[in-house]
């Protein structure tokens, strides 16, 4: 496009201005990166040496306290827990999302704006406001304490935003499919299933990054709901391990890469689906 | 005729029926219940007798709720005005820049976008470690030989607020950047070019033809701005600790509410009224405001 910042052929002025521009970019690239890379080195280094020569890189790369967060002290556990809870929670999100995405878009009656209304009202309201009532709710149900409070509490949270991606897309899917799919025999689960969803599967990919990122980092609910050591997600289990190590700044550099570099690798991989994914309630 | 119209029913309650009812038992009801129990006062975890607005004169009016609430309600808004102002200007910028596919664009959206996806309770606790006295941050400034601009971060009344925002904007940055971005991208290159050959010039380019047209995607970042900056929470809870330290100099509504609904500070044990007071509120604010800048942008929207 003639509008572009090109070096080449720009004005001196033009020159100066994207020169600029540039390194502020850089700055921040830097500003982004290095306290990762921080984060790393430090994580190899003794107590003193993070103190004293906090900018130096490592004598040596001993895996010694990766070993001990893992393993002793249970971030393999709560790494397991973690994924336990994103994975069902996210089955369900899809599932019944997707199912009540397929009520409201592939039908005409009149109670289908109302139905979509409702589903939508958790969309914006935070539920985190609500704690009070969720927890006196989650204790009558006896299930303070177990993973399914917060699963069931993380599949309500994913609905609205599941249903109101899904039901857009399902809009877009023509109407003659659908006959020509009931003409061949099909039952109406049989469309959802044969017929729309495997037409969705891009709008699908999307809402499970959407709602799977935010899941994975929660922290409010786990905290509230899940006390015992056995059954806390990575969040909630770096928390208690800050509380126990604080001074301890090698093991605590450790735990902290831990918990943020596999999310990083994974990024690496698939960096244009988290992007599309996780801005894809704010970009149409 | 009814047969088949019965089926219809039949299969779209069986679609819908799911969902709906974990929305109705997760979200819908409890949404209600913080409302109807507002009205209560409450005896640890039994409802006492109905008290009518008595929560919220209470929340509003008697110390130390009072004090405490406008306190965190004012550190709410300076979280607001500040995210505004230096992280969705920043994000514009940026967004603007990769727009116009300057140098290295393509490497930049990457790994601006990738402290979006760590949760905040690593970033918050990684930069609790560096912005301590003896933190990174501060041997950085010795470093580079200027001592005077070692502060005690977070335990200074004044920096700990600014210091805990601006490690968020750190993390957040990249999200309104590449929201921008995609919004920008979509403007019709026609417009651009046919204002380019015009000889309007950058500043004008920007003002005239393309802000107008990103108004859409601004009312979406800044409602989730007026959301983000409501719910502040584990920030806080990570960096200066659920007191809102030094002195309540950080506390948000969030931990506030937290606070009196699970009973750590003033009193001791839970307040369920009062707390169910002040989830009302986060709903009433959140919702008011969240209209109100819709309306103010909508205002400034122009259609192609």
């Amino acid at each position: 496009m003639i509008t572009d910042f090109r070096y080449r052929g720009a004005s001196v002025q033009k020159k100066v201005f994207i020169i600029i521009m540039f390194m502020i970019m850089v700055f921040y690239v830097v500003l982004i990166i290095y306290p990762l890379f921080n984060m790393v080195i430090s994580s190899f280094k003794s107590n003193k040496d993070i103190l004293t020569t906090p900018f130096a890189l490592p004598a040596s790369v001993d895996l010694e306290n990766y070993r001990t967060v893992w393993v002793d002290k249970g971030f393999s556990r709560y790494f397991l827990n973690s994924l336990i809870v994103t994975t069902a929670a996210m089955a369900f999100v899809i599932l019944f999302g997707s199912m009540g995405a397929y009520g409201i878009s592939r039908y005409t009656y009149r109670a289908s704006t109302l139905i979509y209304m409702l589903f939508l009202s958790g969309i914006m309201l935070p539920l985190k406001a609500a704690i009070i009532p969720l927890f006196l709710l989650i204790r009558k149900l006896g299930l303070i304490n177990t993973q399914l409070s917060v699963i069931m509490i993380f599949i309500a949270m994913g609905l609205p935003s599941t249903v109101f991606i899904l039901s857009g897309f399902m809009k877009g899917i023509p109407l003659e499919l659908e006959y020509a799919a009931r003409i061949d025999g099909c039952s109406d689960f049989q469309i959802y299933r044969r017929v729309v969803m495997p037409m969705t599967a891009p709008a699908v990919a999307l809402v499970t990054i959407y709602n799977a990122v935010p899941i994975w980092n929660d922290f409010f609910f786990p905290l509230v709901f899940l006390q015992s050591n056995r059954l806390k997600t990575l969040p909630v289990g770096l928390s208690t391990f800050f509380g126990q190590h604080s001074t301890n700044w090698s093991l605590l550099f450790t735990s902290l890469s831990l918990a943020i570099i596999p999310m990083l690798i994974l990024y690496l991989f698939m960096s244009k689906y988290f992007i599309k994914g996780m801005t894809a309630g704010a970009v149409k | 005729m009814e047969i088949k119209k019965l089926r219809k029913g039949a299969w779209i309650t069986f679609f819908v029926a799911p969902g709906l009812l974990v929305v109705s038992v997760f979200i819908l009801l409890p949404l209600f219940m913080s409302l109807y129990n507002s009205f209560f006062s409450w005896n640890q975890l039994i409802s006492d007798r109905f008290v009518g607005l008595g929560n919220f004169k209470r929340l509003f009016g008697s110390y130390p709720y009072k004090d405490r609430f406008f306190n965190a309600l004012g550190n709410n808004v300076t979280w607001f005005v500040m995210t505004m102002l230096v992280q969705n200007s920043i994000g514009l910028l940026f967004g603007y820049l990769m727009s116009r596919r300057i140098a290295g664009n393509q490497v930049f959206r990457r790994i601006f976008f990738i402290p979006v996806l760590f949760s905040i309770i690593a970033v918050g606790f990684l930069w609790g470690l560096y912005l301590k006295p003896s933190g990174l941050l501060n041997s950085f400034f010795n470093l580079i030989n200027q001592p005077d601009l070692r502060q005690v971060w977070l335990g200074d009344e004044r920096l700990a607020t600014l210091s805990i925002i601006f490690v968020n904007i750190w993390r957040w940055v990249g999200f309104p950047s590449l929201v921008f971005l995609a919004a920008i991208d979509a403007v019709p290159e026609e417009c651009l070019e046919a204002a380019y050959l015009d000889g309007a010039g950058e500043w004008k380019l920007f003002w005239r033809v393309i802000f107008p047209l990103i108004i859409p995607s601004i009312t979406i970042i800044t409602v989730l701005t007026v959301i983000g900056s409501l719910n502040v929470f584990e920030q806080i809870y990570t960096m200066t600790g659920l007191d809102g330290a030094p002195n309540y100099s950080t506390d948000t509504i969030g931990t506030l509410f937290y606070r009196t609904a699970f009973g750590s500070v003033d009193s001791g044990s839970p307040e369920i009224g009062i707390g169910s007071a002040i989830g009302v509120v986060i709903y009433l604010l959140t919702f008011c405001i969240s209209l109100a800048s819709i309306y103010v942008t909508r205002k400034r929207e122009v259609q192609l």
